[in-house]
């Protein structure tokens, strides 16, 4: 007999709301339903009312974690469209940032394992020091988590000599400390026998389940947008793409661990040949009629942004594709046949973020299981129609 | 007597519950980050619950979404009374850049009593502790 345990919205093993159903036979899991929503704040149509300049700051906050990396895929989208060329100075900045704000996410991910894994004292390590980065990143850009630092035409903020020897040095601390970290999460045989085996993800299910980031490479595809389709400077940065070919949760640990030690060397080369000029270039208010395609390597996978413009300051439409949904369907896969005392682990080793993921226009019917995708217009129509029936308190004014 | 011994762990050591209502994560770290080594309110005895049956004081981050707005009711009810609550961050509190959309309902206080707003987008380590603070200060002289 089957019995289906709900997972969630309000759970302690998951920081943001998702539900999650599975199908459990005994111990082990039969099937597992996604169930997302709960953090759809409808940001794609708020981009529709606000000048590209605004709409920065909103796509700051898609996400609280990999904030930058909705800006600068925005941003250089935007930039294509307009042919703007940015100063060299500006995109190494904007490629700093970027992998400070992957050695914080990585970070921070590793101390998440460790506690999913039982490992409660690597968790608090890790956390020690992702506050170094955190305050490299206030260091730089006066803001912890949404850093604001990019704008159309450049960045807002320039790097002086003496930040650059603070973060040389902050380096130098996080660098043995990560190796540390590598020793005893590859060696560390209580930590090893926990992560080995579970959550596994073949080659060719990776590829065929549109996997990707760490949860890709971890199962032997050599595949990072950095390398494939540089942007902002990549191709003059020496860096390698870390793979393993263990296809579990410890391959994805190997894989985050490596990639970290690998951002220390991209900042190095970045603060040494740090070209000297401006760090922004003025940008029109209005975007020329037109349509771009934005890819970016964030922290958790590939980000994609799709901008179409009709020659207003307005944008008329802007999809983003966040990481994490690309990663939901491999991770059914990888609960299945699973334990579920492994749910939380596996759940936690594609580094879900929630609020990334929810702009979905799928409605699904509970009664009847089937799934229909509404185009834009009929969602448009139907959110409409859903606002009349909404209670509002009556002496709040809505300004927008 | 025994309502006293009650006020003094109370104060002494508020549970809390976490939960994020549609926030973008960044309130939700932030928070984290106060638990952790370097703010670690643990010490003072503020424990962070994974039940609400067990927790005094509600920590909201995010604005409501439609979707989360039955959940934080139910949540809200099955904390066991005196409970309070704390809205984190500016969409907490007003509904911040998701203002007007069609999915957003505005700030904590449209659905429960909200006692402690602590402003910020997202807030600080620091400005959270600070809050806490403020509310138990609050709750002393009540």
């Amino acid at each position: 007999m089957s019995i289906t345990i709900p997972i969630g919205p309000q759970h302690p093993a998951l920081k943001e709301p998702i539900s999650l159903r599975m199908t459990i036979d005994g111990e082990v899991i039969k099937d597992a339903d996604i169930r997302l929503g709960y953090n759809h704040r409808g940001v794609e149509k708020l981009f529709e009312g606000k000048t590209y300049i605004q709409n920065i700051y909103v796509a700051e906050r898609i996400c609280g974690i990999c904030s930058h990396s909705h800006t600068t895929c925005y941003v250089n989208g935007v930039e294509k469209l307009s042919g703007l060329e940015i100063p060299k100075r500006a995109a190494y900045i904007r490629v700093l940032i970027a992998e400070l704000e992957r050695i914080h996410s990585h970070l921070l991910w590793l101390g998440v394992a460790g506690h999913e894994a039982g490992f409660d004292s690597f968790f608090m390590y890790t956390w020690r020091d992702r506050e170094i980065v955190m305050d490299i990143l206030e260091e730089i850009s006066g803001n912890r988590v949404h850093y604001a630092i990019n704008t159309i035409g450049g960045v807002r903020r320039d790097i002086d000599e003496t930040q650059k020897t603070k973060i040389l040095n902050h380096l130098k601390v996080l660098r043995e400390r990560t190796q540390y970290y590598k020793n005893l999460g590859t060696n560390e045989p209580s930590f090893v026998a926990r992560l080995s085996g579970v959550g596994k993800l073949s080659r060719e299910d990776a590829i065929a389940l549109c996997a990707v980031g760490p949860t890709l490479r971890a199962s032997g595809v050599d595949m990072d947008v950095r390398k494939d389709d540089p942007y902002n400077c990549y191709e003059e940065i020496p860096f390698e793409v870390c793979t393993s070919d263990t296809c579990d949760v410890l391959g994805r640990t190997v894989v985050r661990i490596n990639e970290v030690l690998q951002s220390y060397d991209i900042i190095e080369y970045v603060l040494k040949n740090l070209p000297a000029g401006d760090v922004r270039v003025k940008a029109p208010r209005k975007v020329p009629e037109g349509e771009t395609v934005s890819r970016y390597e964030a922290p958790r996978g590939e980000n994609i942004h799709y901008i179409k413009s009709n020659g207003t300051d307005k944008p008329e439409r802007l999809k983003v594709r966040a990481p994490t949904l690309g990663n939901y369907p491999a991770t059914v896969a990888m609960l299945k046949n699973g334990f579920i005392a492994d749910i939380p682990l596996i759940f936690a080793a594609i580094d879900p973020c929630i609020c990334c993921a929810e702009r979905m226009a799928e409605i699904q019917d509970v009664k009847t299981g089937s799934t229909e995708i509404k185009t834009f217009d009929e969602l448009k129509k139907y959110s409409k129609k859903f606002d009349k029936h909404t209670e509002h308190k009556k002496d709040v004014e809505w300004p927008l | 007597m025994i309502e006293k011994i009650i006020k003094w762990s109370r104060l002494k050591s508020p549970w809390i519950l976490h939960l994020n209502t549609g926030g973008c994560n960044a309130c939700d770290i932030e928070i984290l980050a106060a638990l952790m080594p370097r703010f670690d309110v643990e010490r003072v005895g503020i424990l962070l619950k994974a039940t609400p049956r067990h927790a005094d004081v509600l920590i909201c981050t995010g604005p409501i979404t439609r979707q989360t707005k039955d959940r934080i009711t139910r949540v809200y009810q099955q904390m066991p009374e005196p409970k309070f609550v704390i809205a984190v961050g500016a969409c907490a509190m007003s509904g911040c850049v998701y203002r007007g959309s069609y999915n957003v309902l505005g700030g904590i206080d449209q659905l429960i009593p909200v006692d402690m707003y602590i402003p910020g987008c997202p807030v600080r380590p620091d400005a959270v502790i600070d809050g806490v603070v403020k509310l138990l200060t609050k709750l002393e002289k009540s």
